[in-house]
């Protein structure tokens, strides 16, 4: 029980409790922090009674201010697209092709690019849009339909294969083993060939065959030296680049059944402002290529008057 | 303690309820070597602190005029000719650990000077003290005007006083805000409403700090909130100066009077409590060492003229070591003063901030006005081109802390038949080096592509290097690494 008595030494009057013979003095608090105390009792009164506080069955109380993390949320998000809301409707009034005439705002692009990719990219070309078998490397400097920012953007706003959009990108390989246009036999020397052009291989009696057929099968898509034509999205085979695979196996693969990539058309699916950014921002990571030369306005069929970039 | 002594700064009388009353102080005004030493250094301190910003310092077109500034906006420190970036902040820390050190070197040598002269709190306090006697006259009248009843003159003249009060603190809390930016421009934009709001919001906050901290809490920061004091009885020891009353001199104590009548000799001490009075809070000193005793030395000059009068000899209250006071108790000699001020534990402390001292300014003179620094590509560690050849993607930084435009060669150095260019050229200009103009004050961030041919394709170590090409010169150089797809399993 509580003995308290006053201590000698000090004259203050002890709080009853011993611990091994350590007793403790019952000295005062100053006024003023008593007075903080209570202030802060008040003040935890007034802030549950204003703000949300005691947790009820279903949700907490809602506070007189009516004050919500997500209405603070939407509040701060309402702010930050206001405080974009300038640079959005300057990209929206530029032509994709001009945005590098304004740094700025090709900066402000960009950025809204990198963080539009990381949320509808991402998935198939990779966070660092380094791309995967059959997901383009969008770093490097081979392009299958254009690198200049206008042509990636109209491949970004229409997609790859993508059934009713009639500005669609579309190649179409014909599956020159599977539907039986070429033997087993003859498709391994296209394969033979193409290795050879693609300096993965020597020269051989199988290349030599496959030159032939070649020519006879490839060259109005893929160019007389595997050259590649960016009107129908047609590969260059002839450099380092491989989009499956330069191996005999894949390679084999890709002549007998064909390949037929595809990409959301994200004209239809996001807003211009964030298609112009994307594009600029993909054209931004090291392999876009500058505008063509001035050519005649472009009509619907964007393969009509783009000349083969000379690359 | 004496729970009975009227003259105790808390109340202790054993009807205790949950609180403490303040028992308000009123210090005499006191004169004498130790308050005129005040003086100084509360004028030294004050003018310090209301002066520095008002100092300019020329350093071209570049950088601020201003002598002392720290540039938060802009991430720099000034601080007359040396000027310090962000990544050089182990100067600000080694100030601080030197400011520690210095601490631990006083009190052990003088005790708690700090406390007693330099601190803001005692500066503001003391100057807060003296606007008490200027407008409510000294201890006896402010005594008297806090026990008259709320009259209109006492309204009156308390309505005055914490104007007063509120004046100095609004100087103090404004004068601060003049550190962050140029001080001039600051106070035109002050008064005409255009400064920023976290200048105003500055100001208010230190405004009220030291009109209640100052006017009004005074001793109670040092007792109840201040951790200080609690550290410095760590840092004392048997051979520390503190203020010490010399008991075995002043004991039995007693006036002249009652000396008089006395059958035994009575001591030194007339009790005639002006060491009391004139403390600024409110102890006791002839109660031994306390923690409210800021060793201000006033109760020392107080005593001395009181011994002057009585015709006995000075140093009844007198800066002594707890040593010291052992010896003259059993009539020994003390020790020389120099002899206790330089002894191994100060001399450690003292070699210690010293050598830090040193080595900053060691290194303020070593360090390099120029810099650069590389961060390697992670996704992708690498791309292949067409041609075969391999690119590496990096962001180069280039660091001109120099208040003018320099011109720089980024270069590289290894990566034979390597070449790069950055994203503002084309990929057919790449070089082995590249000259490129930084401005003034600046870092300039640069994306530099290095591009190895397939046939010299393959992962190696090189680094970055950049030479000022001015009449200054000067270069550093950043490693890093290539990679390429051979050692990658792909």
């Amino acid at each position: 029980m509580a003995n308290k008595r006053i201590d000698d030494a000090t004259g203050v009057e002890t709080v009853g409790h011993e611990w091994d013979g350590i007793e403790e003095l019952n000295n005062p608090l100053p006024r003023w922090w008593l007075w903080t105390f209570y202030a802060c009792i008040v003040f935890a009164i007034g802030y549950c009674v204003v703000y949300p506080a005691i947790p009820m069955v279903k949700s907490a109380t809602a506070g007189t201010f009516g004050w919500t993390s997500r209405g603070a949320l939407a509040t701060e998000m309402k702010a930050a697209d206001a405080s974009r809301a300038g640079l959005r409707a300057a990209i929206a009034a530029t032509p994709v092709e001009q945005l590098g005439a304004d740094p700025k705002l090709l900066r402000a692009a960009i950025e809204g690019g990198r963080a539009a990719f990381k949320v509808n990219c991402v998935q198939c070309h990779g966070a660092g849009a380094a791309g995967a078998k059959g997901y383009p490397n969008l770093n490097d400097d081979d392009w299958l339909w254009g690198g200049d920012i206008a042509t990636i953007h109209q491949t970004l706003e229409h997609g790859v294969r993508q059934p009713g959009d009639d500005a669609t990108r579309m190649s179409q390989m014909p599956a020159f083993g599977r539907d039986g246009i070429l033997t087993a036999a003859q498709v391994q020397d296209v394969v033979s060939h193409v290795r050879v052009i693609s300096g993965q291989e020597k020269p051989s009696a199988s290349a030599q065959r496959g030159a032939k057929i070649f020519a006879e099968n490839c060259v109005v898509c893929h160019g007389a030296n595997g050259e590649g034509n960016r009107m129908v999205g047609a590969p260059k085979l002839s450099d380092a680049i491989w989009l499956y695979g330069g191996d005999r196996a894949t390679l084999t693969e890709t002549v007998t059944n064909a390949r037929y990539g595809v990409m959301p058309a994200w004209g239809a699916r996001l807003d211009p402002v964030t298609v112009k950014m994307l594009a600029a921002y993909v054209h931004s990571l090291g392999g876009g290529e500058a505008a063509p030369a001035p050519a005649p306005q472009a009509v619907a069929a964007p393969a009509a008057a783009t000349a083969p970039q000379a690359k | 303690m004496n729970a009975q002594d009227p003259t105790l700064g808390a109340d202790h009388s054993n009807d205790l309820g949950l609180y403490a009353k303040r028992k308000s102080v009123f210090p005499r005004k006191t004169d004498g070597p130790f308050r005129r030493f005040k003086w100084a250094v509360m004028a030294f301190c004050l003018a310090v602190y209301w002066g520095t910003p008002w100092i300019r310092w020329n350093r071209g077109p570049y950088a601020p005029d201003q002598a002392v500034l720290v540039d938060l906006a802009h991430r720099r420190f000034y601080m007359f000719q040396i000027e310090i970036w962000p990544h050089e902040f182990y100067f600000v820390a080694g100030l601080l650990i030197m400011a520690g050190i210095g601490l631990f070197l006083v009190t052990s040598a003088v005790g708690r000077a700090w406390c007693g002269y330099a601190c803001p709190q005692t500066v503001w306090t003391d100057l807060f003290q003296h606007v008490d006697r200027f407008i409510d006259g000294d201890r006896n009248a402010q005594i008297r005007l806090q026990n008259a009843p709320w009259t209109a003159s006492k309204i009156a003249r308390r309505v005055f006083k914490w104007g007063v009060y509120l004046t100095i603190a609004f100087l103090t809390g404004g004068a601060w805000i003049f550190y962050f930016a140029d001080a001039p421009t600051l106070q035109r934009e002050f008064w005409t409403g255009t400064a920023a709001p976290v200048a105003y919001a500055t100001t208010g906050v230190l405004t009220f700090t030291t009109f209640w901290l100052g006017g009004f809490m005074r001793e109670q920061v040092c007792v109840y909130m201040c951790p200080w004091p609690r550290i410095q009885t760590a840092m004392l020891d048997e051979k520390s100066l503190t203020v010490t009353y010399k008991h075995w001199r002043g004991e039995p104590r007693g006036s002249v009077k009652a000396a008089a009548k006395s059958p035994v000799p009575l001591g030194d001490c007339i009790d005639c409590l002006q060491c009391v009075a004139v403390c600024p809070t409110g102890i006791d000193i002839r109660e031994g060492p306390q923690i409210g005793c800021i060793t201000c030395a006033l109760c020392i000059d107080a005593c001395d003229q009181a011994m002057s009068k009585v015709g006995r000899p000075r140093g009844l209250i007198d800066y002594c070591t707890l040593e010291d006071a052992e010896h003259e108790e059993k009539g020994e000699k003390p020790t020389p003063i120099l002899k206790t001020i330089f002894r191994p534990r100060t001399l450690v402390y003292f070699a210690v901030w010293a050598a830090i001292g040193v080595a900053m300014l060691f290194m303020l003179g070593q360090r390099s006005r120029l810099d650069v620094s590389v961060a390697k590509d992670r996704n992708p560690e690498f791309v292949m081109l067409s041609d075969g050849s391999v690119r590496n993607g990096f962001t180069v930084k280039l660091r001109n802390m120099e208040d003018r435009p320099r011109k720089m060669v980024l270069a590289l150095d290894g990566l034979p038949g390597g070449a790069i260019f950055t994203d503002e050229m084309e990929a057919d200009e790449a070089k082995r080096s590249l000259a490129l103009d930084v401005p003034a004050d600046t870092t300039r961030r640069l994306r530099v592509y290095a591009v190895q041919p397939r046939a010299a394709a393959r992962p190696a170590d090189f680094a970055f290097t950049v030479k000022a090409t001015d009449t200054e010169g000067g270069q550093d150089r950043a490693a890093t690494t290539f990679t390429t797809a051979e050692g990658n399993g792909q």
